[in-house]
C-alpha cells in the first residue's frame, strides 16, 4: 500500500488544506471559534457567519473531517462498484447474461472513488470558508483558559467556541495486529491493491458494509464479529437478513468471535481465532479493523477551559450541547452517541442557535435517522421496540415484507422489509427499521411523519407512484388502518 | 384412515424412537437415530413426559416406565457435577449431548439452560403421574426433587436481566443473544419456582420486555421465526386462558399466539418468496431442523445456498427449501384443522418424509432430481425417479417427542393436566404473573413447591 499522490490528491488538498497556506492573523475577539473542521465545524462555520458573526475555524488536517475523506463519501463509492460487480454476476437471474471476462480493475475503481470525492470536496473547501468571512487556521490549537485558545503562539479569544473534533477510529487490543500492520478506515482508501484475502475485524456500519464491497471486488473476506449478530444496534431480524445477504456473497461469517492474536508467517497474516472455546486460525493478506470510533478529545486543553469529558463518551454536554463551561459548546462526533454524519450536522445548527441567538433547541427532541449502506440498506429512525418496552411504552409493529412489494418482486429485491412501530392503540410512530435496497432513502418519510406528528393512518392516505419499492410504507399504513377500524368495531 | 387412526399410527410410531434409542442402563436416550448419536438432555425429558402417556396408551406398563424413569434419574442424580470438560453437568444444569454409555460431555457442547429445563419439564411430569405410594414411584418423585431442588438458576444469571443460553468450562457464559420470544417460558418458569435458588420476578419482565409484537400478512402475534418455538413449552404447560402482563396488554395468550403462528407459516408458504418446490397452504413447517448443507452434483450451478442443521423461520428466513412435517403436526393443538390438513397433504405427497411413519427431521424438494438423495448422499432409487427429494437422514428425539405429546394433548390432554397439578409449575406461571383460566381454579396444587405432591390424573 502506498499513499496515491494523483492530479485528483493535490486537487482535493489544495480545496481542503493547501499545502501553502498562512494563516490569518486573529481579530481581538471572535463571536464564535470552532474547534475542528469536519461536518460540524464547516456547518456551524457557515451558519454563524450567516447570522454576521466573527468566526474563527481551527483544523488540524483536511477540512471535511471523517465523511468526506475516510467515511460517508468514499466508501459510498466503493459500494456502488462492488454493486454493479455483483449485479454483472448475477445477471442471469435478471435474464440477462453475465459478461464472459468479469474482471475487477481495482485502480480504476479506486479512481473513481478519488475523483468522486474531491468533486464533493469543492463545497467543503477552504476558499468557500473565507468566501463567507470565516477566519480559517490550521494547526493544533489548544485551550489556555475558559475564553481562549493558543494556535502556534497565536491567542484567540473567542465570546462562544463550539468543540467540533470528530471522533477517530478505535484500535482493538490484539496480540501482534500492530506487528502484522492493518487498515482502518483512516487508510483503507488509499489501498491500491485488492487484497487476495482480507479479514475485517467488527460487525458495526463500517465493518459491514466494506467486508461486503471488498468481497463483491474478489476478495476472500472473512467478518469477525465479537457479539452474536451483526449491527448490535439494530433490530435482530435486520441483523440476521444481513448475515444471510453476506453468506449469500460469499463472506465468511464469524460472528460470537474474537480475535485473539495475530503473527506474520511466510508473507501472510495468520490469525488466531477463538469462539465459544473452539479455536481457529485463519490466513489472510491484509486485516482491517472497524469496531468503532472514539471521541477526540486529547490534546484540546479541555481541562484549562474547564470542559469535563471521558475518553468514552467524549466532551460531556447537557441537552442544549453545552458544556461544562457555559461559553463552550460541542457537538457531533466527539460528544454524541450516534456518530453520524446527519447528526452532526443537525447539532451544528443547534449549536450555532444555541449558543450565538439564546436558542433553547433540545438535542433530545431530535428525531435521529441513520443508515447502513450494505446490500441490502439497513435503516432506522426514532425508538427500537425494546426501547419502547424498557420505557413501559405498549408497542405494535406493523410489518410488511419486501416480497409483497410489487416493484421490489419486480426489480428481484425482495430481500427485506418495512416495520413501523407505533404505540399500541394509536397510530402514532414511536420508530421504523427498514431493510431494503434502498431503505436509506425510504426512511425518509417515516422521518417526516415523525417531525411533523402525522400518524401511520394517515400515510396509507399519501400516494406513491406506483410501483415503487416506498409502497412498502402504504401498506404498513393500511394494515394499521384496517387495524384501528376492527378496534373502533 | 380417519384422523385418529392416522393419529394413533403417528404418536405410537413416534414413542418406537425411544424403546430404540434408549440405554436401558441409565435410561438415557440418544439424540438422533444416527449411529453413535450421543444423547440429548432435552431428549430424555421429552422420553419421561411420554412414558405416562405410553403407560395410559397401554404400549408400555406403568412398571416399565417407573423403570425406565428411575434408570434416568438415578443417573443424573449421581452424575459428575464438577463442571469439568468431561464432566455431566454443573450447578445442577447438563451438558447438551452426553456420551450414551458413560454419561459424559461430548462434542464440546455447552451446558445447556434450555435443554436442562426440558429434562426437567420431563422429570416433573413423571413426578404428577407417578403419585402412587410404592416404594418406586416414592423413589421417583424424591428424585426429581433433588434434581429440581439442586439447579442454580440465578447463578444462570451471570449477574445480568435474563438468563444465559449457555456455558462451557472453557469460555464460561456463551456470549448469544436470546432477546425476543422463544421456547424459555418454562425455563422462566422452573426457574421462579424454584425452592432454593429462585430467580427474581424482574427477570421474566427483563425477558419479556425484549418481545416483538408484530401484524404480518395481516395477523397480529407475537413474532417468533421457527414453529418449534410456538409448541416447546406448549408440550408441558397448558397457556389457554392464563395471560401473563404481556398477553393481557396484547388481549391474547400464548396458546392463541401459537395459532397464530401457525397461520403465518401457512400465509409465508402460500406466499411462498423464494419460489421453492411443494411450498402452499397445505405444505409449511419451517423450524429448527436438519437440512442439506452440500448441493448434489445435478444442482452444482444453483447459487441458492443451504444451512445444514439450522432454526429455519418465517418470514425472515433462513429458507433454503427444507420443511418439517412434524413441525406442521405438531400444531395440532393450536389449529387442528389446518395442521390436519397440512399433515395429510404432506405426507400425500412427499411419503418420503416418513419412514416407519416416523417422521424425518425434514425434506427438501426443491433439490429434487433424477435419484432419491438422503441425507447428503445420492442413493439410485428408480422407485422414485424424476421426483425424488432431499430427506433428512434417520430420525430426531426431538421431533419425535413434541410430536408424540402434542397429538396427545389435542386427544387427551394428559400431559397440560398433569403439569397443572404440578406445584412448581402453578407457582412459576403465577410468580412470572400470568393469571385467569385455571390458575384460577382451586384444584391448583398452592400448597407448596415440592415437586412430587400432586394428585395423580
Amino acid at each position: 500500500m502506498t499513499t496515491v499522490h494523483d492530479a485528483a490528491e493535490h486537487a482535493r488538498l489544495e480545496l481542503l488544506h493547501p499545502p501553502n497556506w498562512c494563516n490569518p492573523t486573529p481579530t481581538a475577539r471572535y463571536d464564535l471559534v470552532i474547534l475542528g473542521g469536519g461536518t460540524t465545524g464547516l456547518v456551524a462555520a457557515h451558519e454563524a457567519a450567516a447570522l454576521g458573526m466573527k468566526v474563527a475555524l481551527i483544523e488540524r488536517q483536511l477540512l471535511g473531517g471523517n465523511c468526506l475523506n475516510i467515511g460517508c463519501i468514499p466508501s459510498k463509492a466503493l459500494i456502488r462498484t462492488s454493486r454493479l460487480y455483483a449485479e454483472m454476476r448475477n445477471a442471469e437471474h435478471f435474464g440477462a447474461q453475465s459478461p464472459a471476462d468479469i474482471r475487477v480493475d481495482f485502480a480504476a475503481i479506486m479512481q473513481r472513488m478519488r475523483n468522486i470525492r474531491l468533486r464533493i470536496s469543492r463545497i467543503s473547501s477552504v476558499h468557500d470558508l473565507v468566501a463567507a468571512g470565516v477566519h480559517v487556521f490550521f494547526g493544533d490549537a489548544q485551550f489556555i483558559r475558559p475564553d481562549a485558545l493558543q494556535l502556534d503562539g497565536a491567542t484567540l479569544r473567542f465570546r462562544k467556541a463550539l468543540v467540533a473534533t470528530g471522533a477517530h477510529p478505535e484500535l482493538p487490543l490484539i496480540d501482534g495486529l500492530d506487528a502484522a500492520g492493518y487498515f482502518t478506515n483512516a487508510n483503507v482508501f488509499d489501498l491500491t491493491e485488492l487484497p487476495r484475502r482480507l479479514l475485517v475485524i467488527g460487525g458495526g456500519p463500517l465493518g459491514c458494509e466494506m467486508a461486503q464491497a471488498f468481497c463483491r471486488f474478489g476478495a476472500q473476506t472473512t467478518i469477525v464479529q465479537h457479539w452474536p449478530l451483526f449491527l448490535p444496534r439494530e433490530e435482530r431480524d435486520a441483523a440476521q437478513l444481513l448475515s444471510h445477504a453476506f453468506e449469500r456473497d460469499g463472506i465468511e461469517v464469524r460472528l460470537n468471535t474474537e480475535v485473539v492474536s495475530v503473527r506474520v508467517a511466510d508473507g501472510q497474516k495468520l490469525v488466531h481465532l477463538v469462539s465459544d472455546g473452539h479455536h481457529s486460525t485463519i490466513a489472510v493478506d491484509a486485516i482491517l479493523t472497524g469496531i468503532g470510533r472514539v471521541p477526540s478529545v486529547n490534546g484540546l486543553g479541555l481541562e484549562a477551559a474547564g470542559v469535563e469529558f471521558d475518553r468514552d463518551h467524549g466532551v460531556h454536554v447537557d441537552d442544549f450541547l453545552r458544556t461544562t463551561n457555559r461559553r463552550i459548546y460541542a457537538a457531533g462526533d466527539v460528544c454524541l452517541e450516534h456518530k453520524f454524519n446527519d447528526m452532526a450536522d443537525a447539532t451544528a445548527r443547534m449549536a450555532v442557535h444555541n449558543a450565538l441567538q439564546f436558542g433553547r433547541k433540545r438535542l433530545s427532541k431530535l428525531t435521529i435517522a441513520w443508515c447502513t449502506y450494505t446490500d441490502p440498506e439497513v435503516a432506522h429512525v426514532g425508538l427500537y421496540v425494546r426501547q419502547a418496552r424498557e420505557r413501559n411504552i405498549p408497542v405494535k409493529t406493523f410489518t410488511v415484507m419486501m416480497h409483497d412489494v410489487d416493484r421490489a418482486v419486480a426489480d428481484s429485491e425482495e430481500a427485506g422489509f418495512v416495520k413501523i412501530h407505533v404505540r399500541e392503540g394509536s397510530d402514532r410512530i414511536l420508530g421504523a427499521t427498514i431493510v431494503a435496497r434502498h431503505a436509506g432513502e425510504m426512511i425518509g418519510e417515516i422521518t417526516l411523519a415523525m417531525v411533523a406528528g402525522v400518524g401511520l393512518r394517515t400515510l396509507s392516505r399519501v400516494m406513491h407512484p406506483y410501483p415503487t419499492q416506498a409502497q412498502a410504507i402504504t401498506m404498513a399504513a393500511d394494515a394499521c388502518r384496517r387495524a384501528s377500524g376492527k378496534r373502533e368495531r | 384412515m380417519s384422523d385418529d387412526d392416522l393419529l394413533n399410527e403417528l404418536q405410537r410410531a413416534a414413542f418406537g424412537y425411544f424403546l430404540s434409542t434408549c440405554n436401558p442402563a441409565n435410561g438415557l436416550i440418544a439424540d438422533s437415530s444416527r449411529e453413535n448419536s450421543p444423547c440429548s438432555i432435552a431428549v430424555v425429558g421429552f422420553a419421561l413426559s411420554v412414558y405416562p402417556i405410553a403407560v395410559e396408551r397401554g404400549w408400555m406398563t406403568r412398571a416399565d416406565a417407573v423403570e425406565r424413569t428411575l434408570a434416568a434419574l438415578q443417573f443424573f442424580r449421581d452424575s459428575d457435577q464438577s463442571g469439568q470438560p468431561e464432566a455431566t453437568g454443573y450447578k445442577g444444569f447438563y451438558f447438551h449431548f452426553l456420551d450414551m454409555h458413560s454419561g459424559a460431555r461430548v462434542w464440546n457442547s455447552e451446558l445447556s439452560m434450555i435443554d436442562t429445563a426440558l429434562l426437567l419439564a420431563g422429570a416433573l411430569t413423571s413426578a404428577s403421574y407417578f403419585a402412587a405410594n410404592t416404594s418406586g414411584e416414592i423413589q421417583l418423585r424424591e428424585l426429581v426433587d433433588i434434581l429440581y431442588r439442586r439447579v442454580d438458576w440465578c447463578w444462570a444469571q451471570d449477574n445480568k436481566s435474563t438468563l444465559r443460553q449457555g456455558w462451557k468450562p472453557e469460555c464460561g457464559f456463551l456470549n448469544y443473544g436470546w432477546d425476543g420470544y422463544n421456547e424459555g417460558i418454562v425455563l422462566y418458569v422452573l426457574a421462579l419456582a424454584s425452592p432454593t435458588y429462585p430467580i427474581a420476578r424482574g427477570q421474566y419482565a427483563a425477558w419479556t420486555a425484549t418481545y416483538q409484537w408484530e401484524n404480518l400478512y395481516g395477523i397480529d402475534f407475537l413474532y417468533a421465526g421457527p414453529l418449534f418455538i410456538h409448541q416447546f413449552s406448549h408440550a408441558w404447560i397448558d397457556f389457554r386462558g392464563i395471560r401473563d402482563r404481556f398477553m393481557r396488554e396484547k388481549r391474547c395468550d400464548y396458546f392463541e399466539n401459537s395459532r397464530r403462528a401457525t397461520e403465518v407459516q401457512r400465509e409465508y408458504a402460500r406466499r411462498n418468496p423464494n419460489g421453492f418446490n411443494g411450498y402452499d397452504e397445505n405444505c409449511w413447517g419451517l423450524t429448527a431442523c436438519d437440512g442439506p448443507s452440500q448441493p448434489p452434483a445435478t444442482r452444482a450451478s444453483e447459487r441458492r445456498r443451504l444451512f445444514g442443521y439450522a432454526a429455519r423461520g418465517v418470514p425472515y428466513g433462513p429458507d433454503d427449501g427444507t420443511l418439517s412435517g412434524w413441525a406442521a403436526l405438531a400444531s395440532l393443538p393450536f389449529a387442528p384443522e389446518i395442521a390436519l390438513r397440512a399433515a395429510r397433504s404432506m405426507r400425500d405427497r412427499f411419503p418420503e418424509m416418513l419412514s416407519e411413519h416416523q417422521y424425518a427431521s425434514s425434506f427438501n424438494s426443491t433439490l429434487a432430481g433424477t435419484n432419491r438423495v438422503v441425507g447428503d448422499d445420492a442413493v439410485p432409487d428408480s422407485a422414485v425417479a424424476n421426483r425424488a427429494l432431499w430427506v433428512s437422514t434417520g430420525h430426531f428425539g426431538l421431533d419425535q417427542g413434541i410430536v408424540l405429546m402434542m397429538i396427545e394433548n389435542h386427544r387427551s390432554g394428559l400431559i397440560w393436566r398433569l403439569l397443572r397439578n404440578s406445584p412448581p409449575i402453578c407457582s412459576g406461571l403465577r410468580r412470572a404473573g400470568f393469571r385467569g383460566g385455571w390458575l384460577s381454579g382451586k384444584s391448583v396444587a398452592q400448597r407448596d413447591t415440592t415437586p412430587g405432591q400432586a394428585s395423580a390424573p
